[in-house]
């Protein structure tokens, strides 16, 4: 049984203007536990829309989300959602300790072991030594670090991502790219990811999803058979890497 | 910034200077005594004051209505604001009662509670919870309205419910401008005791600045502003160490911005 659905799922916004946007058109699709699977497609194609929908905090004009067997009514226990504006889901009152704390606060876990595994979290993803720090002294690529950790010391069974390096310069992503494999390998949590980066998308999945514009469809899916642990400089230097970049470009391109 | 702040020498030398001429100003005039007695015999009478203990019980009255008032005060007005921020629509329903009485000069209400509570300590009381309200309910919503939203949003991927979301993120996210509130209500409940004691009263310090002017002894009248301005000056210093503590995030925040 696959550990998350999406079943004919639609989104329509009504403007204010009152002339309605069609941003999901109908997708259909499924998840494995314990896959990296990713949505590529051009930006403001309702990836976003879709994301938040399937985390439950916004609810689709038709069809549904199934977590875990469970349609999805409102945010699901399992899943946990990271945004792309690190700088405005952190928490500014707490620290780095604190916000990572809250993953575990959230789940309803305080005890002494709380507190290593928080310590634990925080040298996972690179961030020992700024445990007081507060947020606004850290850059954006240690935020999203943060952001990050205190997402999985919630223990999600999904980690939902919605683009998020998209603000960070192209170093700083291409480290948090590896960071994230690196904790994915070692906790072996579901990933759905959104990107507009096709290669990011081809660098860590499984497999992808290839977004029309709006209203966005699935136009393709890829599995992606690099073989893991991937590596920034070997994996992009294959040859099928670029074809499959290629391939997701052209379509892209055609859709929009 | 730095933290420490350096001790301000030439301030206190201009305050001196201005205290000798004023003692000087005062002994070199008779009729100018009259209302304005020489700054040693009012320090004179202040220390009278003090160890007789006649000030004490004056300033214990002013001090706990001031503590009654702004705690009920603040009680009232930060949950009041909490659920006005957080619920648009019970905000549009008091929103143009709010702006209407809001500017009102607070102590145009002293005739009404008079009239309702008689001139005691629930009149004061009342008063002061009257007037230091507004400040802190309308910086209370500000403050929870200006929340950004992927906040409460995290909150809730993270599984919390409504009052979780209001308890854990709303408050602690609003709670710069609710110290901004609570600060300048801090002044304005002060000024609304002391008024309200020369208005109604038989103790307290607003009463017996007063009643020390209609019995013509100005120096025990100086005393007692100097008594009323310490205790300004003293809940001011206490409030921004409190602030300094919890607000302790937020300074450099301000003052750095992000890297």
């Amino acid at each position: 049984m696959p550990i998350l659905e999406v079943q004919n799922l639609s989104k329509s916004y009504r403007q204010l203007r009152g002339e309605s946007t069609h941003a999901i058109g109908n997708i259909t699709c499924q998840v494995e536990a314990g896959e990296f699977v990713s949505f590529v497609g051009p930006s403001g194609c309702g990836k976003t829309t879709l994301l938040m929908s399937i985390a439950g905090l916004i609810e689709p004009t038709s069809g549904q989300v199934i977590v875990k067997g469970r349609a999805v009514k409102g945010p699901p226990p399992d899943l946990v959602l990271v945004f792309q504006e690190y700088n405005k889901s952190l928490f500014a009152w707490r620290t780095i300790l604190g916000n990572v704390r809250f993953g575990l606060e959230a789940r309803g876990v305080r005890s002494s072991r709380s507190e290593s595994r928080t310590r634990d979290l925080i040298e996972l993803v690179g961030l020992k030594g700024f445990e007081k720090h507060y947020p606004w002294e850290l850059s954006g690529g240690m935020q999203q670090r943060v952001a990050i950790a205190r997402a999985l010391a919630y223990e999600p069974e999904v980690l939902l991502m919605d683009e998020p390096f998209g603000s960070l310069d192209a170093l700083t992503r291409l480290d948090l790219e590896d960071t994230l494999l690196r904790v994915w390998a070692e906790l072996k949590t579901t990933i759905l990811f959104i990107t507009h980066d096709i290669e990011e998308a081809i660098y860590l999945s499984d497999r992808i999803w290839v977004l029309s514009g709006r209203p966005s469809q699935i136009i393709q899916e890829l599995s992606i058979d690099f073989p893991r642990p991937r590596n920034q400089v070997e994996t992009r230097a294959e040859a099928r890497f670029m074809i499959l970049r290629n391939e997701i470009y052209r379509q892209i391109g055609h859709a929009s | 910034m730095n933290g420490v702040k350096q001790f301000n020498w030439i301030g206190w030398l201009v305050l001196a200077a201005l205290l000798c001429l004023w003692e000087y100003g005062a002994r070199s005039s008779p009729k100018l005594q009259y209302y304005f007695p020489p700054v040693s015999q009012i320090l004179y009478a202040l220390g009278q004051l003090i160890i007789s203990g006649r000030i004490a019980a004056h300033l214990l009255a002013t001090i706990s209505r001031f503590l009654e008032g702004y705690m009920l005060a603040a009680l009232l007005a930060v949950s009041m604001g909490v659920f006005l921020g957080y619920f648009r629509f019970a905000y549009s329903l008091l929103e143009t009662l709010i702006e209407f009485l809001r500017p009102m000069p607070s102590v145009a209400i002293v005739p009404v509670a008079v009239l309702a509570l008689g001139i005691g300590d629930a009149m004061i009381v009342a008063v002061t919870i009257y007037a230091s309200v507004w400040p802190m309910l309308v910086n209370t919503i500000d403050g929870v309205r200006r929340i950004e939203p992927i906040l409460i949003d995290t909150a809730r991927t993270f599984g919390l419910g409504r009052w979780a979301i209001l308890w854990r993120v709303v408050l602690p996210g609003a709670s710069p401008y609710i110290v901004t509130g609570l600060r300048i209500s801090l002044s304005i409940a002060l000024i609304l005791v002391t008024t309200a004691e020369m208005i109604a009263g038989s103790r307290g310090l607003g009463f017996f600045i007063l009643d020390q002017e209609r019995s013509f002894n100005s120096r025990n009248m100086y005393a007692g502003i100097i008594v009323v301005a310490a205790l300004g000056y003293a809940l001011n210093r206490l409030f921004l160490a409190l602030e300094n503590k919890t607000l302790r995030w937020q300074r450099g925040m301000v003052a750095g911005g992000s890297v």
